[in-house]
């Protein structure tokens, strides 16, 4: 295993993927992805990895530049934040539909307006339909690990599809905490080169990024989204994998203390660990409360997630994001859906909280597990507003 | 687990100070996390910079707002900036400033215990310039054992080479200087 | 599991059948697809009047004007869609537009 380190985790995340060997960089700054993409810039450019760095004017070209390279068989990594990622929306379904395995890491971050620079996760919502995989972390050492072993899931024969990375801007970007690196031959064992299916390459011409007519976009459109549902069995070979190589490991829905627990929070990002300490806090003065935390968000896990639940009377589902004029927040709307049918499901309860960078402590999520008692139906609420 | 809150202006190393505080830790085989108050600031507005430090993994990653320790860098914020908010009653606060002991007590009507140290004049002579993050780690270290001295050599090489022997000295010399004035 | 290239059908109908990415693997395959039948003029070329300067061939927004073994540059009516662009932008007038026929 490698030192034990203190590092900012921002910084940690382009070491992170200095160490995967990729062939092309194209990062376009934005607080609070900033220092990612800086660094990225400076690993480059100190010519520490064979890599080349193309500095676009705005994340439109970023996400563009990324499609290309991958398409001539590259491995390529951007990063962006919130209106970076708005801005990135239009080519986002492009590059799934091209199954071009495009790493992404996403400082979440609030989209705008008000102008909000804050962490939440407003910004990848809107992406939720995109067709890429998309991962959540909780700590600095699930950046590093997640951001490495996204590569080995992306480019998998069996998935070809783009993976994005979620790291909680602020919170996790700028925090230096204590991270450990996997070494170079480490990396190297576990993330072989690219096998590209196919490249765009003067010497055996294809056509990449066709055009469609109606009667054949519906079976293209199955087809992609079959492939993001499949993604989730080499997800989970990955994971495995990386348990056995670096004692690490990963499940695609994560538990804390929820085997016999009759109220569960649901949470997704660093807000997770904050949750523990309530856990812990709750149990202490006796309620059988537990944590479930999603650590894949698409494709959905939808069997896990009903194993983690099984037997709790109340789930409380914590949304860092808003669908304005909707059911609710996201994920709770997600599961709400997903549930819907199931006999004996837990009473869900959904929480808007922690939104633009409002701090989240334990004793928030005390709060809302006390308010969720009292709650007599199962419409959004608005944690902590002031009325 | 302890939770220190540094006050400083933008431009002072504030978050220099906080890093050198976690890397150490860290060094020694502790936990810690050490983070800005997060947002825009601009070089001379006031900033504030946290650290947690523990001898088990840290889970929470909220704000701190009931800090163990806090420390103020730049005398010129007593009395601008409420410091001692959220300071547990049993908690240190350390000052850089020139006053005496019970001139800060009375601007900030504080009662608990106090740590002085006239950082600002040892950075001067020691570094040439009146930034007193470095300098003020000594006093921390002084006043709360959370770490040893030498813990703090890797990470002060590791982020200014040459000049850490100079900074090492100057946060020496606030460990010395550093004034504990008891509880009113 | 994606296909191999070879077992590509070449007008996939099943879902499964499409290709990742909805790839095309057989180069300049566009050539198949013929669409001189969208056309409702075609280009008549008056070769007294030619003086094949190529500015039809760089107009043509089909690409499908060449040039001939004389130095002459004529449509293939087998891709002209009869927009009338080389008409227009013909310097001595050789090119005329004439309604397609039966």
């Amino acid at each position: 295993m490698g030192k034990r380190i203190g590092m900012e985790v921002g910084i940690a995340a382009a070491e992170a993927v200095a160490l995967c060997n990729i062939d092309v960089a194209a990062v376009y700054p934005i607080t609070p992805q900033s220092h990612i993409a800086e660094h990225m810039a400076d690993i480059i450019h100190d010519g520490r990895i064979d890599a080349e760095f193309i500095t676009v004017e705005s994340e439109h070209s970023s996400i563009s530049a990324c499609a290309g390279a991958s398409a001539t068989g590259a491995r390529v990594y951007t990063a962006t934040s919130s209106q970076g990622l708005m801005l990135m929306h239009e080519i986002l379904p492009i590059v799934s539909a091209m199954r071009l395995p495009v790493v992404m890491g996403n400082a979440n971050r609030a989209v705008s307006g008000p102008l909000n620079i804050w962490n939440d996760h407003g910004d990848i919502m809107p992406q939720r339909d995109s067709g890429w995989i998309c991962l959540f972390t909780e700590n600095g050492q699930e950046v590093i690990d997640l951001s490495i072993m996204a590569f080995k899931i992306a480019e998998d024969p069996e998935v070809m599809l783009p993976c994005v990375v979620n790291i909680d801007g602020f919170q996790l970007t700028h925090m230096i905490e204590p991270l450990e690196f996997p070494t170079q031959a480490q990396v190297n064992k576990f993330l072989p080169d690219r096998k590209p299916y196919a490249t765009l390459h003067p010497d055996n011409p294809v056509t990449m990024g066709c055009f469609n007519m109606p009667d054949i976009f519906t079976e293209t459109m199955k087809a992609k989204d079959t492939a993001l549902w499949n993604s989730k069995k080499t997800i989970v070979k990955v994971f495995s994998e990386w348990g056995k190589q670096f004692g690490r490991k990963y499940n695609v829905v994560e538990t804390y203390k929820a085997k016999d627990a009759e109220t569960l929070i649901l949470t997704m990002g660093s807000m997770g660990e904050t949750a523990s300490i309530a856990v812990d806090e709750m149990r202490k003065a006796g309620r059988k409360v537990g944590l479930v935390k999603l650590r894949l968000w698409r494709p959905f896990p939808v069997e896990e997630l009903r194993a983690a639940i099984k037997g709790a009377k109340t789930l409380i589902v914590m949304d860092r994001a808003i669908s304005f004029g909707g059911a609710g927040g996201p994920v709770a709307t997600e599961i709400k859906s997903f549930l819907f049918h199931d006999k004996g499901r837990p009473r869900i309860v959904d929480f808007l909280m922690g939104l633009g960078g409002r701090d989240v402590t334990v004793e928030d999520f005390i709060a809302m597990v006390e308010r969720a008692k009292k709650k007599k139906d199962e419409t959004y609420e608005y944690y902590g507003v002031r009325e | 687990m302890i939770e220190i809150r540094w006050h400083g202006r933008g431009g002072q190393g504030a978050v220099t100070s906080v890093e050198m505080l976690a890397l150490a830790a860290i060094e020694e085989g502790k936990y810690a996390q050490g983070f800005p108050a997060f947002g825009p600031e601009r070089r001379g507005a006031p900033v504030m910079a946290f650290n947690r430090v523990s001898d088990k993994p840290i889970k929470i990653r909220s704000g701190i707002y009931r800090p163990d320790v806090v420390v103020v860098l730049d005398p010129s914020l007593v009395g601008l900036v409420p410091v001692t908010d959220g300071l547990k009653p049993e908690g240190t606060l350390i000052v850089n400033t020139s006053k005496t002991a019970a001139e800060i007590r009375k601007a900030l009507n504080y009662k608990g215990k106090l740590v002085t140290v006239d950082a600002t004049h040892i950075a001067r002579e020691e570094l040439g310039v009146p930034i007193t993050n470095t300098t003020m780690l000594g006093a921390v270290l002084k006043a709360t054992s959370v770490l040893k001295m030498d813990a703090m050599k890797s990470p002060l090489e590791h982020r200014f080479g040459r000049g850490a022997a100079r900074n090492m000295s100057a946060m020496k010399r606030a460990y010395n200087e550093a004034k504990p004035a008891k509880a009113a | 599991m994606a296909k191999k290239k070879t077992e590509q059908k070449k007008w996939p109908e099943k879902w499964h059948e499409v290709t990742p990415g909805c790839m095309v693997f057989e180069p300049g395959n566009a050539a198949n697809y013929k669409t001189g039948s969208w056309k409702a003029q075609r280009p008549i070329l008056d070769k007294q009047k030619c003086i094949k300067c190529g500015i039809c061939y760089i107009f043509c927004p089909e690409a499908c004007i060449q040039e001939d073994a004389e130095g002459f540059f004529v449509a293939d009516l087998g891709y002209c869609k009869g927009c009338g662009i080389c008409a227009h932008e013909c310097w001595p007038g050789a090119i005329s537009m004439a309604e397609e026929v039966e």
